[in-house]
């Protein structure tokens, strides 16, 4: 009986996100077919931009990704900027972060690469924090509306503080704290159509 | 964009030269994990794009485009949850200058939304659990607001 239950609820757990996609159709649709609705309309314009947007270089990110895990050595990572590491991985981390560009879901294959070749947690979350907020093709965009004066200052203040918060994280953190592995399928949501993309 | 997809297929192409299994190893492996995360990618740009067609530019003009303790939490709030793409968060951030945004509020509203992402943390505990997620992006809340602080204690 629990059993069933758990599977009903993984199977909706599964089907969910394709439901949400589903909804947003509808209501764009709506728009298109029967009455004007700005809802739908915008929903649906904003749901194409983002998966444009991951289409665009997500895979491209993950490919990348895939490389540097079957070719960088574990051991060179450990050593420039693993657990015992000097200030100087701090540098290597945001010059790496500064450089990409793209959303933030983005960053994560590769810190997540990073993070399983043995760079130090604090790095990884170095590295997350200059993605975030300290991409040059972004500051262009920001020195353009808010004026340099602000993104100048807001960089200056912003970096210190993420680098504090990566020391602070790893000591919250246990020492041996794991990560889940990212080839893992979903828990109970593994539709068929998947495998025959990635098999080939 | 099209530089990274310039330098991915450089990449692939000294890795095939290099050693065609391990190319192919790796790329499946990249794909996998791409594979995998997609439904959980889907949910989320569906929920956002339903959100964010909620909330219109002129909405957040009224929340946020002043000065004080209202706007500064609002600013917070709205930059943890949404998720906008910067080419639009900059001109926005722009006009909300333009209407008596301060400091103060800008700096929360910005640094939220590039360093903490409510509506992607089921990407982000896919990837690293549930505990490093939620405390990364409790921290950089608490950080945002430290920076919004300084910055408008450095100009104003």
């Amino acid at each position: 009986m629990a059993a069933r239950g758990k599977r009903a609820f993984e199977a909706v757990k599964a089907a969910l996100p394709w439901a949400l996609v589903a909804l947003v159709i509808v209501l764009w649709a709506y728009d298109r077919v029967a009455a004007p609705f700005p809802y739908g309309r915008e929903a649906g314009a904003g749901l194409w931009g983002y998966a444009l947007e991951m289409i665009a270089f997500l895979p491209a990110m993950f490919v990348l990704v895939g490389l540097f895990d079957v070719w960088v050595p574990r051991r060179i990572v450990e050593r420039h900027v693993g657990r015992d590491s000097g200030p100087l991985a701090i540098v290597w981390m945001v010059l790496l972060g500064t450089l990409q560009a793209g959303p933030l879901y983005g960053a994560f294959p590769v810190a997540v690469a990073l993070w399983r070749k043995g760079t130090a947690p604090r790095n990884v979350f170095i590295y997350l924090g200059a993605f975030c907020a300290l991409k040059i093709p972004m500051l262009t965009f920001e020195v353009a509306f808010l004026g340099w004066q602000f993104s100048l200052v807001r960089t200056a203040v912003t970096l210190p503080v993420f680098i504090f918060l990566g020391y602070l994280l790893e000591r919250l953190l246990p020492v041996d704290v794991a990560i889940p592995d990212p080839e893992a399928t979903l828990p109970g949501g593994t539709p068929g159509h998947e495998s025959p993309s990635t098999a080939k | 964009m099209e530089v990274l997809l310039a330098i991915t297929a450089l990449a692939v192409l000294a890795s095939l030269i290099a050693d065609r299994r391990r190319t192919l190893a790796g790329v499946r492996r990249g794909l996998r994990m791409f594979v995998n995360l997609l439904p959980t990618l889907a949910a989320v740009l569906a929920a956002v794009s339903l959100l964010m067609a909620a909330v219109s530019p002129p909405t957040l003009e009224g929340w946020l485009g002043s000065g004080g303790t209202i706007p500064f939490v609002a600013a917070l709030l709205v930059g943890s949850i949404a998720l906008i793409p910067g080419f639009i968060a900059f001109p926005l951030a722009g006009v909300l200058k333009d209407n008596g945004a301060t400091t103060a509020v800008l700096a929360a509203f910005i640094t939220t939304l590039l360093m903490v992402g409510i509506l992607t943390l089921p990407i982000e505990i896919r990837f690293f659990g549930r505990r490093i997620a939620l405390w990364r992006n409790l921290l950089a809340v608490s950080g945002a607001v430290v920076v919004a602080l300084v910055m408008a204690a450095i100009l104003s």
